[in-house]
């Protein structure tokens, strides 16, 4: 008689929970808006394409998307996402912050969640990654992998975001090896720095010139010219945002992770849940928000003392033994 | 001492890297805009040629399929530029204009439906690619002083297409100023009505004019994507189509000056990306900003002070419409 009424309640609580979960369901729709370069760059968009199709499949939750080619889609695109019936809205990038800064008291009922930028607004979540903890790793990568103690850091538009990175980067490589020389070059000052393979590939060819043996790109699609720079010339690389080991297996040391598909399903999942909250979070290493990837791609590259010292190091930052200073701290 | 000769030669190729788009691309404007059509679509057939490169030869898996593909795309284009300009009289720089923004449109959005993979194609395997060459002797060679190391690193060790262009200068020069067809090229684009007296098509000396812009194009194209780097992004021609129209009135419509004006865009190039975060004696260390204004710097101070006054072929910009 206990054993049924214990599992008749549990069913009662199945159902009722059911049939919350299908009444969220129907008012809830998910969007997300990709930056410029598009959902399968590979890179930055594809990690956030990745956790809302995670999101799709395990929910079967359908959601709207749009790829942003234009700075002038961006406003509009937001707010289509809003007549189109969308709850929230996922916005990836940092050149989203100001539309979103105009759309957001707009539409105060819409829930929005932006990727790489903080937009102070009560309907808004700021998800922003420490990148200088992710590159902090790979640059400790880079300077045990290299032979010659140079080590070269490829940028894409020269903008904070990206000095960060290579800020941390330059922490990383001196950390392990305090005499290592680290080259760092941007490739240009508009975001068509974003999409120039071309010179990003002249770029780290001018760094192999000056003795450079690890290269690490955080340059968008100009960032692929780099890493079939040095598979053509037998240097090494350090992909960024996506694991990119696979593009040049044995040539890509390892690649900075940032778990922008994780920031994405959060956001899905928590809204579709109701736990969702506006503000600004900063997701490093402790939260699993950044890190650095190994698989058979790389495995024969990184040897378990590298793996040994990063994990460690890794430890220690989560602990806050190593304090890793980001670049936007430096400039006040 | 050794360093710095290193250091001058590796500048050197790096420069010979950049500049021969730009150099194949002015030489491929030269013929348009010196029988008289203004080609600002350089850009735009530079950038098809690429994606039809590198769709090309991602699928054959060979780069000449994609160098055939690209010149293919290239020359049609230069077609329907004619076809717009000449047949129908239309305005050349709306025409030209029409072409870039139309390719940039159609290349990521057929990549797209193609590959999908954003806009891009990714070209891989060593076939489909033209790979550097090193020339014979280049490493005996490098023992013999000054020579040696230059013919190793400057003029070895480029891929093919590179090759292509720096043979380009000669026979563009010559077919231009020793040939009958480059005598009429030249006629036709100062003074169409003069070669049409003599019997000569004006429309058909403009369109064979239009062939050859179209093939050099589609080379420079497919350096871009299949020689140089591997596969085709949005955009990824990057105003070098404009720029190599600038080296061209740079050189005022001539090869030789041209190309000289192609290097020096190369050079700059070529120097900024060395010069970042680089400390200089006396000066410190330059602001990127400053550096990667340096190419555009130059142009202005250039074209201000040391090159005088440009002068177009007279009849550029006009359709011929013979007199009745």
């Amino acid at each position: 008689m206990g054993r049924t009424g214990k599992s008749g309640f549990g069913l009662a609580m199945l159902a009722l929970a059911l049939m919350a979960g299908t009444a969220a369901a129907q008012d809830f729709k998910p969007a997300v808006i990709f930056d410029m370069g598009g959902k399968f760059d590979k890179s930055f968009n594809e990690a956030a394409y990745n956790g809302a199709e995670r999101f799709k499949e395990e929910t079967g939750i359908e959601y709207l998307e749009f790829e942003v080619t234009q700075e002038a889609q961006r406003e509009q695109a937001m707010r289509r996402m809003v007549r189109n019936g969308a709850t929230i809205v996922v916005v990836v990038g940092f050149q989203n912050a100001t539309p979103l800064e105009t759309v957001a008291p707009d539409n105060p009922d819409i829930e929005f969640t932006i990727i790489d930028a903080v937009v102070d607004q009560p309907n808004v979540q700021s998800v922003v990654f420490k990148e200088h903890e992710g590159s902090f790793l790979v640059g400790m990568a880079a300077a045990m992998a290299s032979k010659t103690g140079k080590v070269g850091f490829v940028g894409g538009m020269d903008i904070p975001l990206i000095r960060n990175f290579a800020h941390g980067y330059e922490q990383g490589v001196h950390y392990v090896n305090p005499d290592a020389e680290v080259l760092v070059n941007m490739t240009g000052t508009t975001p068509a720095a974003w999409n120039d393979p071309g010179k990003g590939g002249e770029l780290a060819i001018g760094q192999f010139d000056q003795g450079v043996d690890v290269v690490y790109a955080a340059a968008g699609a100009t960032g692929l010219g780099v890493l079939q720079a040095a598979a053509d010339r037998d240097k090494l690389s350090i992909g960024v945002d996506s694991n990119q080991n696979h593009l040049h297996p044995g040539s890509v040391l390892t690649s900075m992770l940032k778990r922008v598909d994780v920031a994405v399903y959060n956001a899905f999942k928590d809204s579709m849940d109701g736990t969702w909250q506006p503000g600004a979070q900063s997701l490093g290493l402790a939260e699993d928000g950044v890190g650095f990837a190994i698989d058979e791609n790389n495995r024969a590259l990184i040897t378990p003392e590298m793996e040994a010292a990063i994990e460690d190091a890794k430890a220690k930052i989560v602990a806050g033994e190593i304090v890793v200073e980001d670049y936007y701290s430096t400039q006040n | 001492m050794e360093e710095l000769a290193t250091q001058v030669l590796l500048l050197t190729a790096s420069t010979v890297r950049l500049a021969t788009p730009l150099v194949l691309c002015a030489m491929a404007g030269l013929f348009a805009e010196r029988s008289g059509v203004v080609d600002i679509g350089l850009e735009g057939k530079m950038l098809g040629a690429a994606f039809a490169a590198a769709a090309a030869a991602a699928v054959s898996g060979s780069a000449w399929v994609g160098l055939v593909a690209a010149i293919a795309v290239s020359w049609s284009l230069a077609m329907l530029h004619g076809f717009a300009s000449i047949t129908h009289k239309g305005d050349q720089v709306v025409s030209g204009m029409a072409i870039n923004i139309a390719v940039a449109g159609l290349g990521p959005v057929l990549a797209d439906a193609w590959f999908r993979q954003a806009g891009r194609v990714p070209v891989s395997g060593e076939d489909a690619r033209f790979l550097p060459i090193e020339l014979p002797f280049a490493e005996a060679a490098r023992s013999i002083p000054l020579i040696g190391p230059f013919y190793a690193e400057v003029v070895s060790d480029h891929n093919l297409l590179v090759y292509v262009a720096a043979v380009s200068i000669p026979i563009v020069a010559w077919v231009v100023y020793r040939t009958r067809f480059g005598l009429r090229l030249r006629a036709v684009g100062e003074n169409p009505s003069a070669v049409d007296t003599a019997g000569i098509s004006v429309d058909g000396m403009r369109y064979r004019a239009l062939m050859v812009t179209g093939l050099l194009a589609g080379i420079a194209g497919a350096y871009l994507s299949i020689a140089q780097g591997a596969g085709f992004t949005r955009d990824m021609s990057a105003g070098r189509g404009y720029l190599a129209l600038a080296a061209l009135i740079f050189g005022k419509w001539r090869p030789v000056p041209a190309v000289l004006a192609c290097l020096l865009f190369a050079f700059a190039d070529a120097v900024q990306a060395r010069l970042q975060g680089v400390e200089l004696p006396l000066i410190g260390e330059i602001p990127t900003q400053a550096i990667q204004a340096l190419p555009y710097l130059l142009t202005i101070l250039l074209l201000a002070g040391f090159v005088g006054r440009a002068v177009a072929p007279r009849a550029i910009g006009q359709p011929y419409v013979k007199e009745r």
